[in-house]
């Protein structure tokens, strides 16, 4: 019966790859589109902690961020384990009230800004939730101190049913 | 006959793409940046003396203190209780001696933006002059300090909603502050529920660190 002999030697059929690119093309686009670019490499472990109240950072632009936690393993070696700051890449290490540091960064980040946003500049204090206030009451006070005045404590929402809320 | 141009190959674009993708998902980020939004006093002048003398009924001391225990106008509390406690405070529906004085005052809100006010738009009732004081010790953790902040700005932010959804029946959120009647509407109620919490210079409670 050679009318169903199996065709021999030609191996799978090649799938059609064409399509392939555009594929990709469309996940390329999804994920500039939707992601923004990391601009800092993070050197503290900060997870923040959880809120009911909290909005959206509307404008990127106008927000600088201070961070605060314990270092990650390979800054570890250099820093120890207390709490540290970290202002862009700068990680701040000196005893004491960081009034200086502070000063310095947000005179740096409030030039980048146009004139009429200068007043608006926001510092964006992503902290982590196990970190004692004396920290956080240092940074707000050099805050204050270099005329920084609105601040985000950074948090994710928290959803809570509405049988707990009291 | 018109000569026909060779095909490009377009086997790798394929790798192309894939290797631009993944850059993407290397060097960037997804999180969306939320959080709440406070407003640092400012630094106060050498010579100004900082003690501001206020009526003890108007004031309620929230204090959190190195084991994160909190206490509220002289007794322990639950956090999930802080919420109404502040609201009662700032609204005094009992009109309570203990409880801040309300001072009558008069708001304008734009000419006819609401059934539930005269047709001027002056809204005329009760402004509490009670504020919060919130303290905290250098060992207290952070996560339990913004969880505090959290209720007393949910008790705020839930008072001026309940206003915004009895006069102008819409959610205080949904108000659009870039359009001119809503804005006002916006400023009104902050005006009439303010966001009156006051933290203390950081300070040691209770003995070592």
């Amino acid at each position: 019966m050679s009318k169903f002999r199996k065709k021999e030697g030609k191996g799978l059929q090649k799938i059609n790859t064409s399509s392939l690119p555009d594929i990709v093309f469309m996940l390329l686009f999804f994920f500039m589109v939707a992601t923004t670019m990391r601009e800092t490499e993070v050197q503290v472990r900060v997870k923040v902690p959880e809120a009911t109240e909290v909005k959206k950072l509307e404008k990127k632009s106008l927000v600088s961020y201070i961070y605060i936690g314990r270092p990650v393993a390979h800054v570890e070696r250099m820093y120890g384990t207390e709490p540290l700051i970290q202002l862009n890449d700068k990680l701040i290490s000196d005893e004491g009230i960081p009034y200086e540091s502070i000063q310095d960064y947000v005179l740096f980040e409030r030039e980048k800004l146009p004139e009429s946003d200068k007043s608006k500049m926001t510092m964006s204090l992503r902290i982590d939730e196990n970190i004692p206030m004396g920290k956080v009451d240092d940074v707000k006070q050099a805050l204050r101190r270099a005329r920084a005045l609105i601040i985000n404590y950074s948090a994710r929402k928290e959803y809570r049913e509405k049988g707990r809320q009291r | 006959m018109a000569r026909e141009t060779p095909e490009v190959n377009g086997g790798s674009l394929a790798d192309i793409a894939f290797l631009l993708l993944i850059f993407f998902l290397v060097t960037t980020t997804m999180d969306i940046d939320t959080g709440i939004t406070r407003l640092l006093p400012p630094e106060p002048e050498k010579d100004q003396e900082t003690e501001v003398k206020v009526n003890k009924r108007n004031v309620l001391v929230v204090l959190l203190n190195r084991s994160d225990r909190l206490m509220v106008g002289g007794y322990e509390m639950d956090r999930l209780d802080l919420k109404a406690k502040t609201i009662e405070f700032f609204t005094n529906p009992l009109n309570n001696e203990d409880l801040p004085e309300m001072v009558e005052t008069e708001i304008q809100f734009p000419p006819g933006s609401s059934a539930m006010l005269p047709s001027d738009g002056i809204w005329r009732g009760k402004v509490s002059k009670g504020v919060i004081s919130l303290q905290n010790d250098r060992s207290t953790t952070y996560g339990k300090y913004l969880q505090v902040q959290n209720e007393l700005v949910a008790a705020v932010n839930e008072l001026r909603n309940n206003f915004c959804n009895l006069h102008f029946d819409m959610d205080y959120e949904e108000l659009n502050t870039s359009n001119t009647i809503e804005g006002e509407i916006h400023d009104g109620i902050r005006k009439i529920y303010k966001m009156n919490i006051s933290e203390s210079d950081p300070k040691n409670i209770g003995g070592r660190n």
